[in-house]
Protein backbone atom coordinates (compact mmCIF):
# COMPACT_ATOMS: atom_id res chain seq x y z
CA UNK A 1 0.00 0.00 0.00
CA UNK A 2 1.24 3.47 -0.81
CA UNK A 3 1.38 6.14 1.84
CA UNK A 4 -0.94 8.35 -0.17
CA UNK A 5 -4.13 9.60 1.44
CA UNK A 6 -7.34 7.76 0.83
CA UNK A 7 -10.21 9.49 -0.93
CA UNK A 8 -13.82 8.39 -1.24
CA UNK A 9 -16.61 9.99 -3.23
CA UNK A 10 -20.24 9.14 -2.97
CA UNK A 11 -23.58 10.36 -4.26
CA UNK A 12 -26.95 10.10 -2.63
CA UNK A 13 -30.07 12.00 -3.79
CA UNK A 14 -28.44 14.03 -6.52
CA UNK A 15 -28.43 14.66 -10.24
CA UNK A 16 -24.89 13.56 -10.98
CA UNK A 17 -23.73 17.06 -11.83
CA UNK A 18 -21.48 17.21 -8.81
CA UNK A 19 -19.67 14.06 -9.93
CA UNK A 20 -19.08 15.66 -13.30
CA UNK A 21 -17.93 18.85 -11.58
CA UNK A 22 -15.17 16.90 -9.83
CA UNK A 23 -13.96 15.73 -13.22
CA UNK A 24 -14.12 19.31 -14.49
CA UNK A 25 -10.98 20.14 -12.55
CA UNK A 26 -9.55 18.69 -15.79
CA UNK A 27 -5.93 17.65 -15.79
CA UNK A 28 -5.67 18.55 -12.12
CA UNK A 29 -7.57 15.30 -11.50
CA UNK A 30 -4.14 13.74 -12.00
CA UNK A 31 -2.83 15.80 -9.11
CA UNK A 32 -5.73 14.51 -7.07
CA UNK A 33 -4.77 10.98 -8.05
CA UNK A 34 -1.16 11.74 -7.10
CA UNK A 35 -2.21 12.84 -3.66
CA UNK A 36 -4.90 10.26 -3.00
CA UNK A 37 -5.72 6.65 -3.60
CA UNK A 38 -9.35 6.69 -4.61
CA UNK A 39 -10.88 3.89 -2.57
CA UNK A 40 -14.51 4.40 -3.49
CA UNK A 41 -16.26 6.28 -6.30
CA UNK A 42 -19.25 4.30 -7.60
CA UNK A 43 -19.92 6.73 -10.45
CA UNK A 44 -16.47 6.32 -11.96
CA UNK A 45 -14.93 3.05 -10.79
CA UNK A 46 -15.87 -0.30 -9.38
CA UNK A 47 -15.95 -0.54 -5.63
CA UNK A 48 -17.99 -2.43 -3.11
CA UNK A 49 -19.75 -1.15 -0.03
CA UNK A 50 -18.55 -4.23 1.79
CA UNK A 51 -14.95 -3.29 1.19
CA UNK A 52 -15.64 0.03 2.86
CA UNK A 53 -17.39 -1.71 5.74
CA UNK A 54 -14.28 -3.79 6.30
CA UNK A 55 -11.94 -0.80 6.49
CA UNK A 56 -10.95 0.37 9.96
CA UNK A 57 -12.79 3.45 11.23
CA UNK A 58 -11.21 6.79 10.23
CA UNK A 59 -9.05 5.13 7.60
CA UNK A 60 -10.39 7.27 4.74
CA UNK A 61 -8.72 10.67 4.81
CA UNK A 62 -11.29 12.57 2.84
CA UNK A 63 -14.80 11.82 1.68
CA UNK A 64 -16.59 14.13 -0.73
CA UNK A 65 -20.26 13.34 -0.33
CA UNK A 66 -22.81 14.83 -2.70
CA UNK A 67 -26.57 14.50 -2.64
CA UNK A 68 -29.25 14.75 0.01
CA UNK A 69 -30.64 11.91 2.11
CA UNK A 70 -33.86 10.67 0.60
CA UNK A 71 -33.96 7.03 1.68
CA UNK A 72 -32.62 4.57 4.22
CA UNK A 73 -29.80 3.33 1.99
CA UNK A 74 -28.45 6.84 1.57
CA UNK A 75 -28.61 7.38 5.30
CA UNK A 76 -26.80 4.10 5.84
CA UNK A 77 -24.04 5.19 3.45
CA UNK A 78 -23.82 8.60 5.10
CA UNK A 79 -23.36 6.99 8.50
CA UNK A 80 -20.90 4.43 7.16
CA UNK A 81 -18.75 7.01 5.39
CA UNK A 82 -18.92 9.30 8.41
CA UNK A 83 -17.49 6.48 10.49
CA UNK A 84 -14.77 5.61 8.02
CA UNK A 85 -13.71 9.13 7.02
CA UNK A 86 -11.51 11.54 8.93
CA UNK A 87 -12.87 14.51 6.99
CA UNK A 88 -16.38 14.44 5.58
CA UNK A 89 -17.27 17.20 3.14
CA UNK A 90 -20.86 17.95 2.14
CA UNK A 91 -20.13 18.54 -1.51
CA UNK A 92 -22.51 20.72 -3.48
CA UNK A 93 -25.89 22.17 -2.79
CA UNK A 94 -27.79 18.87 -2.50
CA UNK A 95 -25.65 17.66 0.41
CA UNK A 96 -25.39 21.15 1.88
CA UNK A 97 -28.96 22.42 1.56
CA UNK A 98 -31.12 19.75 -0.07
CA UNK A 99 -31.21 21.64 -3.36
CA UNK A 100 -33.69 20.66 -6.08
CA UNK A 101 -34.40 17.17 -4.65
CA UNK A 102 -35.29 18.98 -1.41
CA UNK A 103 -38.09 20.88 -3.16
CA UNK A 104 -39.99 17.59 -2.99
CA UNK A 105 -40.41 18.49 0.68
CA UNK A 106 -43.41 20.45 -0.55
CA UNK A 107 -45.16 17.10 -0.84
CA UNK A 108 -45.49 13.93 1.19
CA UNK A 109 -44.05 10.54 0.31
CA UNK A 110 -47.52 9.30 -0.68
CA UNK A 111 -48.11 12.24 -3.01
CA UNK A 112 -44.70 11.76 -4.62
CA UNK A 113 -45.16 8.02 -5.18
CA UNK A 114 -48.69 8.58 -6.44
CA UNK A 115 -47.51 11.08 -9.04
CA UNK A 116 -44.35 9.35 -10.14
CA UNK A 117 -45.78 5.83 -10.43
CA UNK A 118 -49.40 6.54 -11.34
CA UNK A 119 -50.38 10.06 -12.37
CA UNK A 120 -47.42 11.39 -14.34
CA UNK A 121 -48.11 11.53 -18.10
CA UNK A 122 -45.31 9.09 -18.87
CA UNK A 123 -46.33 6.50 -16.28
CA UNK A 124 -47.40 3.16 -17.75
CA UNK A 125 -48.47 1.19 -14.71
CA UNK A 126 -51.91 -0.36 -15.25
CA UNK A 127 -51.68 -2.49 -12.12
CA UNK A 128 -50.72 0.52 -10.03
CA UNK A 129 -47.60 -1.14 -8.63
CA UNK A 130 -45.70 0.89 -6.06
CA UNK A 131 -42.20 0.15 -4.75
CA UNK A 132 -42.27 -1.90 -1.55
CA UNK A 133 -39.45 -2.23 0.97
CA UNK A 134 -40.00 -5.97 0.96
CA UNK A 135 -41.22 -8.10 -1.90
CA UNK A 136 -41.64 -11.84 -1.59
CA UNK A 137 -40.72 -13.83 -4.68
CA UNK A 138 -40.36 -17.61 -4.95
CA UNK A 139 -36.59 -17.30 -4.48
CA UNK A 140 -36.87 -15.31 -1.25
CA UNK A 141 -37.43 -11.75 -0.10
CA UNK A 142 -36.20 -8.77 -2.09
CA UNK A 143 -35.45 -5.45 -0.42
CA UNK A 144 -35.63 -1.85 -1.54
CA UNK A 145 -34.52 1.14 0.53
CA UNK A 146 -37.23 2.89 2.51
CA UNK A 147 -38.20 6.17 0.83
CA UNK A 148 -38.44 8.97 3.39
CA UNK A 149 -41.22 11.49 3.70
CA UNK A 150 -38.72 14.32 4.02
CA UNK A 151 -35.41 14.83 2.30
CA UNK A 152 -32.68 15.64 4.79
CA UNK A 153 -29.38 17.33 4.18
CA UNK A 154 -26.17 15.50 4.96
CA UNK A 155 -25.62 17.80 7.94
CA UNK A 156 -29.04 16.92 9.31
CA UNK A 157 -28.06 13.26 9.13
CA UNK A 158 -24.46 13.03 10.36
CA UNK A 159 -21.79 15.44 11.55
CA UNK A 160 -20.21 17.21 8.61
CA UNK A 161 -16.73 18.73 8.76
CA UNK A 162 -16.96 21.11 5.81
CA UNK A 163 -19.48 22.33 3.32
CA UNK A 164 -18.62 23.09 -0.26
CA UNK A 165 -21.49 25.11 -1.75
CA UNK A 166 -22.69 25.33 -5.32
CA UNK A 167 -24.95 23.50 -7.74
CA UNK A 168 -22.48 22.23 -8.65
CA UNK A 169 -19.40 23.82 -7.04
CA UNK A 170 -17.23 25.60 -9.59
CA UNK A 171 -14.11 23.57 -10.53
CA UNK A 172 -11.80 26.35 -9.28
CA UNK A 173 -13.52 26.28 -5.88
CA UNK A 174 -13.24 22.49 -5.75
CA UNK A 175 -9.55 22.78 -6.46
CA UNK A 176 -9.17 25.50 -3.79
CA UNK A 177 -10.87 23.24 -1.29
CA UNK A 178 -8.70 20.24 -2.15
CA UNK A 179 -5.58 22.37 -1.83
CA UNK A 180 -6.81 23.71 1.51
CA UNK A 181 -7.48 20.19 2.74
CA UNK A 182 -4.13 18.86 1.50
CA UNK A 183 -2.19 21.70 3.07
CA UNK A 184 -4.21 21.58 6.27
CA UNK A 185 -5.15 25.25 5.88
CA UNK A 186 -8.74 24.80 6.87
CA UNK A 187 -11.37 26.89 8.55
CA UNK A 188 -12.87 25.62 11.81
CA UNK A 189 -14.85 22.37 11.45
CA UNK A 190 -18.47 22.82 10.50
CA UNK A 191 -17.83 25.82 8.28
CA UNK A 192 -18.44 26.47 4.65
CA UNK A 193 -15.31 26.56 2.52
CA UNK A 194 -15.91 29.61 0.40
CA UNK A 195 -16.14 33.36 0.08
CA UNK A 196 -17.87 35.59 2.60
CA UNK A 197 -19.23 38.08 0.13
CA UNK A 198 -22.32 37.94 -2.04
CA UNK A 199 -22.88 37.44 -5.74
CA UNK A 200 -23.84 41.14 -5.89
CA UNK A 201 -20.27 42.00 -4.87
CA UNK A 202 -19.01 40.20 -7.98
CA UNK A 203 -21.74 41.47 -10.25
CA UNK A 204 -20.77 44.25 -12.67
CA UNK A 205 -24.31 45.59 -13.02
CA UNK A 206 -25.00 49.14 -11.86
CA UNK A 207 -27.06 49.59 -8.74
CA UNK A 208 -29.14 52.62 -7.94
CA UNK A 209 -32.27 52.89 -5.90
CA UNK A 210 -34.54 49.89 -6.08
CA UNK A 211 -38.24 50.67 -6.33
CA UNK A 212 -40.55 48.18 -7.92
CA UNK A 213 -44.23 48.37 -8.83
CA UNK A 214 -44.29 45.01 -10.52
CA UNK A 215 -42.12 41.89 -10.65
CA UNK A 216 -41.39 40.33 -13.99
CA UNK A 217 -40.65 36.74 -14.93
CA UNK A 218 -37.56 36.29 -17.07
CA UNK A 219 -39.59 35.58 -20.22
CA UNK A 220 -41.53 38.81 -19.91
CA UNK A 221 -38.63 41.18 -20.38
CA UNK A 222 -35.40 41.62 -22.27
CA UNK A 223 -33.36 43.18 -19.53
CA UNK A 224 -31.19 46.23 -19.87
CA UNK A 225 -27.60 45.03 -20.06
CA UNK A 226 -26.12 47.47 -17.55
CA UNK A 227 -28.66 47.90 -14.82
CA UNK A 228 -29.13 45.66 -11.78
CA UNK A 229 -31.73 43.04 -12.64
CA UNK A 230 -33.60 43.49 -9.40
CA UNK A 231 -34.06 47.16 -10.20
CA UNK A 232 -35.70 46.03 -13.43
CA UNK A 233 -38.21 43.95 -11.47
CA UNK A 234 -36.55 40.58 -11.96
CA UNK A 235 -36.20 38.63 -8.73
CA UNK A 236 -32.44 38.17 -8.43
CA UNK A 237 -31.06 36.23 -5.46
CA UNK A 238 -27.56 37.69 -5.70
CA UNK A 239 -28.21 39.72 -2.56
CA UNK A 240 -28.39 36.69 -0.26
CA UNK A 241 -26.16 34.29 -2.17
CA UNK A 242 -22.55 33.48 -1.35
CA UNK A 243 -20.08 34.50 -4.00
CA UNK A 244 -18.01 31.79 -5.66
CA UNK A 245 -19.21 31.60 -9.24
CA UNK A 246 -18.07 35.07 -10.34
CA UNK A 247 -21.70 36.18 -10.81
CA UNK A 248 -22.10 33.94 -13.85
CA UNK A 249 -25.83 34.33 -14.32
CA UNK A 250 -26.49 38.08 -13.92
CA UNK A 251 -23.57 38.78 -16.25
CA UNK A 252 -25.48 37.14 -19.07
CA UNK A 253 -28.81 38.67 -18.17
CA UNK A 254 -30.20 35.81 -16.15
CA UNK A 255 -31.03 36.37 -12.49
CA UNK A 256 -29.05 34.61 -9.80
CA UNK A 257 -31.28 31.85 -8.46
CA UNK A 258 -29.15 31.24 -5.40
CA UNK A 259 -27.26 28.06 -6.20
CA UNK A 260 -24.24 28.95 -4.05
CA UNK A 261 -26.42 28.96 -0.97
CA UNK A 262 -26.71 31.50 1.83
CA UNK A 263 -23.86 33.91 2.38
CA UNK A 264 -22.09 33.77 5.75
CA UNK A 265 -24.36 35.07 8.49
CA UNK A 266 -27.57 34.30 6.63
CA UNK A 267 -29.49 31.86 8.78
CA UNK A 268 -32.41 31.21 6.46
CA UNK A 269 -31.86 31.97 2.80
CA UNK A 270 -35.55 32.40 1.99
CA UNK A 271 -36.12 34.75 4.89
CA UNK A 272 -33.23 36.93 3.75
CA UNK A 273 -34.61 36.99 0.23
CA UNK A 274 -38.11 37.81 1.44
CA UNK A 275 -36.71 40.73 3.42
CA UNK A 276 -34.76 42.00 0.44
CA UNK A 277 -37.56 41.60 -2.06
CA UNK A 278 -40.20 43.07 0.24
CA UNK A 279 -38.15 46.20 0.75
CA UNK A 280 -37.96 47.06 -2.95
CA UNK A 281 -41.74 47.10 -3.36
CA UNK A 282 -42.85 50.66 -3.92
CA UNK A 283 -46.25 50.79 -2.28
CA UNK A 284 -47.85 51.60 1.04
CA UNK A 285 -51.23 50.14 0.24
CA UNK A 286 -51.72 46.64 1.68
CA UNK A 287 -53.96 45.51 -1.16
CA UNK A 288 -51.61 46.73 -3.84
CA UNK A 289 -48.70 45.08 -2.03
CA UNK A 290 -50.54 41.75 -1.88
CA UNK A 291 -51.34 42.03 -5.57
CA UNK A 292 -47.76 42.85 -6.59
CA UNK A 293 -46.48 39.89 -4.57
CA UNK A 294 -49.08 37.37 -5.63
CA UNK A 295 -48.95 38.21 -9.32
CA UNK A 296 -45.21 38.69 -9.49
CA UNK A 297 -44.11 35.72 -7.39
CA UNK A 298 -46.54 32.89 -8.12
CA UNK A 299 -44.21 30.26 -6.63
CA UNK A 300 -42.64 31.77 -3.51
CA UNK A 301 -41.11 28.53 -2.22
CA UNK A 302 -39.54 27.75 -5.59
CA UNK A 303 -38.31 31.33 -5.80
CA UNK A 304 -36.92 31.81 -2.30
CA UNK A 305 -36.06 28.22 -1.38
CA UNK A 306 -35.14 26.71 -4.72
CA UNK A 307 -31.94 25.28 -3.29
CA UNK A 308 -32.48 25.43 0.43
CA UNK A 309 -35.89 24.18 1.47
CA UNK A 310 -34.55 21.14 3.34
CA UNK A 311 -31.92 23.33 5.02
CA UNK A 312 -34.39 26.07 5.95
CA UNK A 313 -35.99 26.72 9.30
CA UNK A 314 -39.18 25.01 8.21
CA UNK A 315 -37.50 22.20 6.22
CA UNK A 316 -40.71 21.06 4.60
CA UNK A 317 -44.35 22.01 4.13
CA UNK A 318 -46.89 21.39 6.84
CA UNK A 319 -47.87 17.76 6.74
CA UNK A 320 -51.46 16.62 6.87
CA UNK A 321 -52.40 15.28 10.27
CA UNK A 322 -51.05 18.17 12.23
CA UNK A 323 -53.52 20.00 14.37
CA UNK A 324 -54.23 16.90 16.38
CA UNK A 325 -52.65 16.83 19.80
CA UNK A 326 -49.47 14.79 19.64
CA UNK A 327 -49.29 11.37 21.25
CA UNK A 328 -47.13 11.27 24.38
CA UNK A 329 -44.03 9.64 22.93
CA UNK A 330 -44.23 11.79 19.82
CA UNK A 331 -44.49 14.90 21.98
CA UNK A 332 -41.23 13.92 23.66
CA UNK A 333 -39.58 13.45 20.29
CA UNK A 334 -40.83 16.80 19.07
CA UNK A 335 -39.69 18.77 22.08
CA UNK A 336 -36.25 17.13 22.39
CA UNK A 337 -34.13 18.74 19.72
CA UNK B 1 -52.12 19.36 26.73
CA UNK B 2 -52.11 15.92 28.31
CA UNK B 3 -55.55 16.38 29.95
CA UNK B 4 -57.09 17.09 26.55
CA UNK B 5 -57.23 20.88 26.72
CA UNK B 6 -54.91 22.61 24.34
CA UNK B 7 -53.47 26.04 25.15
CA UNK B 8 -51.98 27.60 22.02
CA UNK B 9 -48.50 29.06 22.31
CA UNK B 10 -48.46 32.34 20.41
CA UNK B 11 -45.32 34.41 20.04
CA UNK B 12 -46.05 38.12 19.76
CA UNK B 13 -43.52 40.55 18.36
CA UNK B 14 -44.66 43.93 19.67
CA UNK B 15 -43.14 47.27 18.81
CA UNK B 16 -41.90 49.34 21.69
CA UNK B 17 -43.77 52.52 20.87
CA UNK B 18 -47.34 51.43 20.16
CA UNK B 19 -48.28 47.81 20.48
CA UNK B 20 -46.19 47.03 23.52
CA UNK B 21 -47.75 50.04 25.20
CA UNK B 22 -51.17 48.85 24.11
CA UNK B 23 -50.45 45.53 25.81
CA UNK B 24 -49.21 47.44 28.83
CA UNK B 25 -52.35 49.52 28.92
CA UNK B 26 -54.51 46.41 28.62
CA UNK B 27 -52.63 45.06 31.63
CA UNK B 28 -52.73 48.18 33.77
CA UNK B 29 -56.40 48.80 33.04
CA UNK B 30 -57.11 45.16 33.93
CA UNK B 31 -58.66 44.20 30.62
CA UNK B 32 -59.09 40.44 30.69
CA UNK B 33 -57.60 38.47 27.79
CA UNK B 34 -56.08 35.02 27.37
CA UNK B 35 -52.48 34.67 28.56
CA UNK B 36 -51.40 32.77 25.44
CA UNK B 37 -49.19 35.39 23.84
CA UNK B 38 -45.53 35.33 24.81
CA UNK B 39 -44.52 38.88 24.16
CA UNK B 40 -41.18 39.80 22.65
CA UNK B 41 -40.59 43.54 22.66
CA UNK B 42 -38.83 44.89 19.60
CA UNK B 43 -37.98 48.53 18.94
CA UNK B 44 -40.06 48.59 15.77
CA UNK B 45 -42.24 46.20 13.79
CA UNK B 46 -39.84 46.95 10.95
CA UNK B 47 -37.14 45.17 12.94
CA UNK B 48 -39.00 41.88 12.68
CA UNK B 49 -37.20 39.78 10.12
CA UNK B 50 -39.12 36.85 8.58
CA UNK B 51 -36.44 34.68 10.22
CA UNK B 52 -37.95 35.53 13.63
CA UNK B 53 -41.35 34.19 12.69
CA UNK B 54 -39.91 31.10 11.02
CA UNK B 55 -37.76 30.39 14.08
CA UNK B 56 -40.78 30.74 16.35
CA UNK B 57 -42.74 28.19 14.33
CA UNK B 58 -39.72 25.90 14.13
CA UNK B 59 -39.25 26.03 17.90
CA UNK B 60 -42.85 25.16 18.66
CA UNK B 61 -45.07 28.23 18.41
CA UNK B 62 -48.64 27.50 17.31
CA UNK B 63 -49.07 31.06 16.10
CA UNK B 64 -47.11 34.24 15.54
CA UNK B 65 -48.51 37.73 16.00
CA UNK B 66 -46.76 40.74 14.58
CA UNK B 67 -47.97 44.06 15.96
CA UNK B 68 -46.92 47.63 15.33
CA UNK B 69 -48.08 51.23 15.13
CA UNK B 70 -50.79 52.11 12.64
CA UNK B 71 -49.52 52.89 9.14
CA UNK B 72 -48.41 56.49 9.07
CA UNK B 73 -47.76 56.57 12.82
CA UNK B 74 -44.44 54.75 13.01
CA UNK B 75 -42.00 56.15 15.53
CA UNK B 76 -39.33 55.68 12.90
CA UNK B 77 -41.56 57.20 10.19
CA UNK B 78 -41.86 54.47 7.57
CA UNK B 79 -40.56 51.25 9.04
CA UNK B 80 -43.97 49.74 9.67
CA UNK B 81 -44.62 49.90 5.93
CA UNK B 82 -41.63 47.62 5.67
CA UNK B 83 -43.27 45.35 8.20
CA UNK B 84 -46.44 45.42 6.10
CA UNK B 85 -44.59 44.34 2.95
CA UNK B 86 -42.60 41.66 4.71
CA UNK B 87 -45.73 40.35 6.37
CA UNK B 88 -47.47 40.07 3.03
CA UNK B 89 -44.43 38.37 1.49
CA UNK B 90 -43.98 35.88 4.33
CA UNK B 91 -47.69 35.17 4.49
CA UNK B 92 -47.67 34.35 0.78
CA UNK B 93 -44.79 31.93 1.33
CA UNK B 94 -46.29 30.34 4.45
CA UNK B 95 -49.52 29.76 2.56
CA UNK B 96 -47.52 27.82 -0.02
CA UNK B 97 -46.01 25.85 2.86
CA UNK B 98 -49.55 24.82 3.82
CA UNK B 99 -49.59 26.76 7.05
CA UNK B 100 -53.09 27.86 8.09
CA UNK B 101 -53.74 31.59 7.63
CA UNK B 102 -54.86 32.14 11.23
CA UNK B 103 -51.48 31.16 12.60
CA UNK B 104 -49.69 34.24 11.32
CA UNK B 105 -51.37 37.57 11.92
CA UNK B 106 -50.63 41.26 11.75
CA UNK B 107 -52.19 43.83 14.06
CA UNK B 108 -51.91 47.59 14.15
CA UNK B 109 -52.53 48.88 17.67
CA UNK B 110 -51.62 52.30 19.03
CA UNK B 111 -50.54 52.96 22.59
CA UNK B 112 -54.12 53.95 23.46
CA UNK B 113 -55.67 50.78 22.08
CA UNK B 114 -55.38 48.37 25.00
CA UNK B 115 -58.82 47.00 24.26
CA UNK B 116 -58.15 46.49 20.59
CA UNK B 117 -54.99 44.56 21.45
CA UNK B 118 -56.77 42.41 24.05
CA UNK B 119 -59.64 41.65 21.69
CA UNK B 120 -57.32 40.66 18.89
CA UNK B 121 -55.34 38.34 21.15
CA UNK B 122 -58.57 36.76 22.39
CA UNK B 123 -59.78 36.24 18.82
CA UNK B 124 -56.47 34.88 17.55
CA UNK B 125 -56.13 32.55 20.55
CA UNK B 126 -59.55 31.08 19.81
CA UNK B 127 -58.77 30.70 16.12
CA UNK B 128 -55.50 28.91 16.80
CA UNK B 129 -57.10 26.82 19.51
CA UNK B 130 -59.62 25.59 16.96
CA UNK B 131 -56.82 24.61 14.59
CA UNK B 132 -55.00 22.65 17.26
CA UNK B 133 -51.27 22.39 17.93
CA UNK B 134 -48.83 23.00 15.11
CA UNK B 135 -45.67 21.25 16.42
CA UNK B 136 -43.81 21.97 13.21
CA UNK B 137 -40.94 19.65 14.04
CA UNK B 138 -43.32 16.73 13.82
CA UNK B 139 -43.47 17.37 10.10
CA UNK B 140 -40.03 15.99 9.50
CA UNK B 141 -39.79 13.23 12.08
CA UNK B 142 -40.11 9.86 10.40
CA UNK B 143 -41.41 8.30 13.60
CA UNK B 144 -38.35 6.12 14.13
CA UNK B 145 -38.91 4.29 10.85
CA UNK B 146 -35.53 5.30 9.45
CA UNK B 147 -33.52 3.63 12.21
CA UNK B 148 -35.45 0.41 11.80
CA UNK B 149 -34.86 0.40 8.07
CA UNK B 150 -31.17 1.13 8.45
CA UNK B 151 -30.78 -1.71 10.93
CA UNK B 152 -32.01 -3.98 8.14
CA UNK B 153 -29.06 -2.99 5.95
CA UNK B 154 -26.63 -3.80 8.70
CA UNK B 155 -28.23 -7.18 9.17
CA UNK B 156 -28.30 -8.00 5.49
CA UNK B 157 -24.70 -6.94 5.05
CA UNK B 158 -23.53 -8.77 8.15
CA UNK B 159 -25.17 -11.95 6.97
CA UNK B 160 -23.41 -11.71 3.66
CA UNK B 161 -20.02 -10.78 5.06
CA UNK B 162 -17.30 -12.69 6.73
CA UNK B 163 -16.34 -9.63 8.83
CA UNK B 164 -19.07 -7.89 10.82
CA UNK B 165 -19.77 -4.30 9.77
CA UNK B 166 -19.17 -3.02 13.28
S1 LIG C 1 -25.79 20.16 -6.14
FE1 LIG C 1 -26.63 20.52 -8.19
S2 LIG C 1 -25.10 19.59 -9.53
FE2 LIG C 1 -24.74 18.78 -7.49
S3 LIG C 1 -25.93 16.88 -7.41
FE3 LIG C 1 -27.21 18.51 -6.59
S4 LIG C 1 -28.44 19.18 -8.31
FE4 LIG C 1 -26.70 18.07 -9.15
S1 LIG D 1 -29.31 41.85 -7.45
FE1 LIG D 1 -28.55 40.56 -9.13
S2 LIG D 1 -28.30 41.93 -10.86
FE2 LIG D 1 -28.46 43.21 -9.05
S3 LIG D 1 -26.36 43.54 -8.40
FE3 LIG D 1 -27.07 41.74 -7.30
S4 LIG D 1 -26.47 40.00 -8.54
FE4 LIG D 1 -26.31 41.84 -9.84
S1 LIG E 1 -25.11 33.69 -10.29
FE1 LIG E 1 -26.22 32.66 -8.65
S2 LIG E 1 -27.35 31.01 -9.65
FE2 LIG E 1 -25.77 31.71 -11.09
S3 LIG E 1 -24.04 30.33 -10.73
FE3 LIG E 1 -23.75 32.15 -9.45
S4 LIG E 1 -24.66 31.63 -7.46
FE4 LIG E 1 -25.41 30.16 -8.96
Amino acid sequence: MSDKGKLALYWAASCGGCEIAVLAVNEKILDVANAFDIVFWPCVMDGKVRDIEKMPDKSIDLCLFNGGIRNSEQEYMARLLRRKAKVLVAFGSCAHEGCIPGLANMNSRDEILQFVYKDSPSADNPKGVLPEVETKVPEGTLHLPFFYDTLKTLGQTVDVDYYLPGCPPEPERIWDAIVAILSGKLPPPGSVIGAETTVCDDCPRKREEKKIKEFKRTWQIIPDTEKCLLEQGIVCCGIATRAGCGALCPQVGSPCIGCYGPNAGVEDFGARMMTAIASVIDSEDPEEIDRIIQEGIPDPVGTFYRFSLAHSSLRRSNRAGNGKPAAKEEEAEVSGR
Amino acid sequence: MSDGTFEPKIVGFLCNWCSYRAADLAGSSRVKYPPNVRIIRVMCSGRVDPTFALKAFELGADGVLLAGCHPGECHYLEQNYKAMRRFSMLKHTLRAMKLEEERFQLLWASAAEGNRFAEHVAKMTEEVRKLGPLSWRRNWIEKGLDDKEIEKFLKEHEEAMEVPAR
